[in-house]
């Protein structure tokens, strides 16, 4: 792995988003104009409560999505194969998306939050840019699922499938429909091993001003899984193929 | 050393979807020239140029290429594949890919006007590659194949869909790369390409049927044209 050739594929794929202006015109817009929604919606003291967890949730959703279709693209075009038969390291490939999509989702999270904080009125306890923080490793974590599940679809059609199988669960289970504490005791180890119940606990301790050391730990197990699947990601990429 | 092939295939099985697509497969390809493989569609010309870059899962058999295993890494900057469809990125224009693929193989900057310039694409360098015909795209990514300094170039197809003009230049082009000691291995289903070659592998359902320089292929077969040489070939091999 070398840093040229990192970011090389991170600034080739800039190049790529830069093309698609709508595609960005809706990264950017459409977190904004949920969460001008839910400020709409909800009374201050429920929109202060569900707000911070949307804020994470959506960089989450929307960095799959974008991560599984694009790597797909680059996996059926053939610009993969081709890539692997010259002297890149598959780790190159793998960060090469991580920091590009990790900087899409830094200035998505930095303008939702700020939109949010600022004229929708959403207020925590706990410090702001902490918020953003679980929201960028959110869309790391995003990331880096989306990357490896595209390996297990041939379309695109499929790879967008992957969104409720991957995700949905966790959304159930992570605590914002019932508190994880109050889970039957099998759905609550489930609950355990997946990375989105450890961002929703981080929230809720930035909610209500609770951050200590488990907090930290919190953030490091989420972190500690998108690694994993990043790791998992560059192991799907095979040089040799059938 | 100089001698010594490129390219040595030896006893290569390629299985895919429980059909043997590679039987046994055995041959050489010889340095410094322009090797045709030549044989109709689906007889596993791709197979076999996937075998030699090492992309390709094999049952069995050996590939040495430049007296290394296939798909070592030491190959990846010394072998160079163009495959059949354009492996290139729609949404980038000409000179974007060229240049991206260039940081990766490490190669000069001014490489990437050298191998626009060699395919004709100088005047679509800042077109996006998406808004390309299908025969312009498949150049891009030829040019793609060209750049750096690879000692084999392995092109699947290069001039399918190309008007006569191009083609006769690229086939010059091809044979320009030989004389400076590349090997290229360029594959096609058109027989009247097999006559550009130094040297022709003809191929016909996963089994090597023929080797040899044109000339010599019409002398044995005693035929007047490479096309009823190949049907000669077949013939003799199923009476």
């Amino acid at each position: 792995m070398t840093a040229t050739r990192t970011w090389a594929t991170s600034e080739r794929i800039f190049r790529q988003l830069r093309r698609d202006p709508r595609t960005v015109a809706m990264l950017l817009v459409v977190p904004v104009a949920l969460m001008g929604l839910l400020a709409w919606m909800l009374p201050a003291h429920d929109f202060n409560q569900y707000g911070p967890l949307l804020l994470g949730l959506f960089p989450l959703l929307i960095m799959f999505l974008i991560t599984s279709v694009t790597t797909l693209r680059e996996r059926t075009s053939g610009t993969l194969e081709r890539l692997l038969t010259m002297p890149m390291a598959r780790a190159d490939v793998v960060f090469g998306y991580a920091i590009a999509f990790g900087c899409t989702a830094i200035i998505q999270a930095l303008l939702t939050a700020g939109l949010s904080f600022g004229p929708f009125g959403l207020d925590v306890r706990g410090s702001v840019w902490l918020v953003v923080l679980i929201a960028v490793i959110d869309a790391l974590l995003g990331t880096a699922l989306g990357l490896f599940v595209s390996a297990f679809a041939t379309t695109e059609f499929q790879a967008v499938q992957f969104l409720p199988l991957a995700l949905l669960p966790q959304l159930i289970l992570c605590g914002i429909i019932v508190p994880r504490d109050q889970l039957p005791t099998v759905l609550r180890w489930i609950s355990d091993l997946l990375p989105l119940s450890y961002a929703i606990d981080a929230t809720k301790q930035v909610i209500t001003d609770s951050v200590t050391s488990a907090f930290w730990r919190n953030i490091l197990i989420v972190a500690g899984f998108a690694a994993a699947a990043l790791i998992g990601g560059a192991a799907t990429l095979r040089r040799r193929t059938p | 050393m100089a001698d010594a092939p490129a390219v040595r295939v030896s006893r290569l099985r390629v299985v895919r979807r429980e059909r043997e697509v590679l039987r046994d497969l055995s041959l050489t390809v010889a340095q410094g020239l322009v090797t045709g493989l030549i044989g109709p569609s689906g007889c596993g010309k791709t197979t076999l140029i996937r075998a030699i870059v090492g992309t390709q899962i094999v049952a069995g058999g050996e590939v040495l290429v430049l007296d290394r295993s296939a798909g070592t890494a030491q190959l990846r900057d010394e072998v160079a594949y163009m495959t059949q469809t354009p492996s290139v990125y729609r949404d980038l224009t000409v000179s974007e890919n060229l240049g991206y693929f260039a940081t990766i193989l490490g190669a000069r900057t001014r490489d990437v006007q050298r191998v626009i310039a060699e395919v004709d694409l100088a005047e679509n360098a800042q077109r996006v590659v998406g808004t390309l015909s299908g025969g312009e795209q498949s150049r891009v990514s030829l040019a793609a194949a060209l750049l750096g300094s690879p000692r084999l170039l392995l092109l699947d197809e290069p001039t399918v869909g190309l008007d006569p003009v191009l083609r006769a230049q690229l086939w010059e082009l091809f044979a320009r790369l030989a004389d400076g000691g590349v090997t290229l291995l360029v594959s096609s289903h058109v027989m009247d390409e097999a006559a550009r070659c130094h040297h022709v592998l003809l191929m016909r359902d996963g089994a090597l049927l023929a080797s040899g320089s044109p000339t010599e292929l019409l002398a044995r077969t005693g035929q007047p044209d490479l096309e009823s040489a190949f049907l000669f070939l077949i013939e003799s091999v199923q009476s």
